[in-house]
């Protein structure tokens, strides 16, 4: 008996979500819309004192005046006492936690309502990092493959790399990334390459270990059938390795795109990069623009759940005309 | 140019050696087992050591490791303290707040069908985001210490361990609750001595993927701001000054926390699991 799979992506994918369709598509919105509502109440105490301050500016009456004075209070006693207040903590320009429609507005504005040359609009920061994350992606997971090969057909290989693979995903390699970002500058490479260089090496492992493991799938009778047919080990690999690798393949792209998005996002912190969704995430938290950080936040969401997305369906249609579908 | 050729004999030796062992008669043994990647990993340090020594490589583009390790024993105290920051408060604290809400959440999941067919989906999507993202909002709300680093933490062990630990706490089969069922056990004695105990390589599994995401959070959160002090606003300033050296002691520092902390996590699990087939070897 093989260990459960290791990563959530992975029990996702071979975990069966049993009950109708209608009743959990049901579960599904109404899990949402008890978040958006949660979302919406915390809303009112998280910024409540920055409306406070303002509607005080402006000349509103409150029941303790004087900022300093309000700072030590509790947010729901501040509420509750000033009540005219509460639809405010959902207009707030620079909110502490902006609501929900605020988030939705600027994504909207963002993306649909702008040129998508223009420096302001999240579709080119969005490709400026899906670029990195596709290059990277493509260039680990090419590599895991090829290592994860000859891991599989050399013993030698297998016996001293694989168990550093095995350690490399304990270590949070993250770490590296902005050295490599610094390095490849001072050696003049800047632009998409130190970013994808980042998504490549954090693919990398997870598909070597996830590939190895699918290329090493077959059991003795499969290996033992090609032998009687005296196929070569070429033969061997093409016909009976390869194809079985394949649902073992498509769970390590997941988890390696997935990483690849991440690698592409946090390289672009370091250098203070002018473009992609990193360094707008840095932009708004350098000068506190909560809803550009939220609306970054939720564009790389949405990309994320697209290349996952986009994979699995790519997974099914592939295990499908292999035959393989489960 | 002589050290660059005795880089590639050391490499070419190395290599040799890991033939030999791995196809002789011993290559099963335990200690051949260790022995090779040890080797590979040495060898791997002194080539890179060799090749940077002969070709001069500046210290702003890699400095050897021997340079590395003079860093490392010479700072052990700024080592010391910026990893008591970053792992021990900000990583520990959040991974074990972290993984003790999404526990208590799954056992909640489990018990209600409408919150597993509800949240779980929600769960698995949410697994797959780019969840460090969230930094920058949770620096801004818990301030620069480590308190916004535990919360970074948590928000991001928190879905794995709940995936892995509904999931597991559905392995059992009908015939062993049924089982259970007859013997007139509660809800919550079959949960203690069938399902909770059935459950546990999943739980381990999202524990021990947790402990990478929870160092990983802890140090990407320093980049959004920290107190002058951690292993994340260390790499970060030191890369500013392109001390490399001491970027380098820090992940030196990070791989060793990380990995030890999955040891020690699945140790622990060796002694929970002992009886599950993939622990008795």
């Amino acid at each position: 008996m093989r260990a459960p799979c290791v990563h959530p992506l992975c029990t996702a994918a071979t975990q069966h979500f049993g009950g109708e369709p209608m009743k959990s598509a049901l579960a599904v919105l109404t899990v949402i819309a008890v978040l958006v509502a949660f979302w919406y109440a915390a809303c009112v105490p998280m910024n409540i004192k920055g409306v406070l301050v303002e509607a005080e500016r402006a000349g509103a009456e409150i029941s303790t005046p004087g900022a300093r004075d309000r700072r030590d209070m509790s947010e729901v006693g501040l509420v509750l006492d000033n009540r005219f207040a509460i639809p405010a903590t959902w207009a707030q320009d620079r909110p502490r936690l902006p609501a929900p429609h605020q988030v939705g507005i600027e994504l909207w504005k963002t993306t649909l309502g702008k040129k998508i040359t223009s420096k302001r609009s999240l579709v080119y920061h969005g490709w400026v990092t899906l670029s990195a994350t596709l290059l990277g992606f493509a260039i680990g997971t090419g590599l895991g493959v090829l290592l994860a090969v000859g891991i599989v057909h050399s013993k030698v290989m297998d016996m001293s790399v694989m168990p550093w693979a095995i350690v490399s995903q304990t270590i949070p390699i993250i770490a590296l990334a902005p050295m490599i970002i610094v390095v490849l500058y001072s050696v003049g490479v800047q632009g998409i390459i130190p970013k994808a260089i980042i998504s490549a090496y954090l693919s990398f492992f997870p598909v070597v270990v996830g590939m190895v493991k699918g290329l090493r799938s077959p059991d003795h009778m499969q290996l033992d059938l090609l032998r009687t047919y005296s196929a070569s080990n070429a033969q061997g690999f093409w016909k009976l390795r390869l194809p079985a690798s394949m649902p073992y393949l498509f769970t390590s792209l997941k988890i390696g795109i997935a990483a690849s998005l991440v690698g592409a996002i946090v390289g672009e912190l370091p250098t203070g990069a002018v473009a992609g969704l990193g360094a707008r995430l840095l932009a708004g938290s350098y000068y506190g623009q909560t809803v550009q950080i939220w609306s970054a936040l939720f564009a790389a969401a949405i990309l994320a759940a697209c290349l996952v997305g986009l994979l699995g369906l790519i997974e099914k249609a592939v295990l499908k005309r292999m035959g393989m579908a489960s | 140019m002589m050290l660059v050729v005795m880089a590639f004999g050391v490499w070419i030796l190395g290599w040799w050696i890991n033939t030999r062992l791995a196809e002789g008669p011993n290559a099963q043994t335990r200690a051949v087992k260790l022995l090779i990647p040890t080797i590979f990993g040495v060898t791997l340090l002194l080539v890179w050591e060799l090749v940077v020594r002969g070709l001069e490589v500046p210290l702003v583009i890699l400095p050897a490791p021997s340079l590395i390790a003079v860093r490392f024993a010479g700072s052990i105290p700024i080592l010391w303290v910026d990893f008591a920051q970053t792992f021990i408060k900000g990583a520990l604290s959040g991974y074990l707040i972290g993984c003790s809400a999404a526990f208590l959440m799954a056992i909640a999941v489990d018990r209600w069908e409408f919150l597993r067919l509800g949240l779980l989906p929600v769960g698995n999507f949410v697994a797959a985001l780019p969840i460090v993202g969230t930094a920058p909002i949770l620096v801004m709300w818990f301030g620069f210490d480590w308190q916004s680093k535990a919360a970074v933490v948590v928000v991001m062990v928190f879905f794995p361990v709940l995936v892995n630990t509904v999931a597991g706490l559905r392995e059992t089969t009908a015939m062993q609750r049924d089982l259970m069922e007859t013997y007139a056990a509660s809800y919550w004695q079959a949960f203690f001595k069938l399902r909770l105990p059935a459950a546990m390589p999943f739980v381990f599994n999202g524990l021990k993927i947790a402990t990478t995401l929870a160092l990983v959070g802890a140090i990407v959160a320093e980049f959004f701001g920290s107190p002058t002090v951690g292993m994340g606003f260390r790499i970060s300033t030191s890369v500013g000054q392109l001390a490399l050296d001491m970027v380098w002691a820090e992940i030196v520092v990070a791989a060793l926390a990380g990995s030890l902390f999955y040891g020690v996590v699945a140790m622990v699990e060796k002694v929970v699991t002992f009886w599950h087939p993939s622990q008795r070897g």
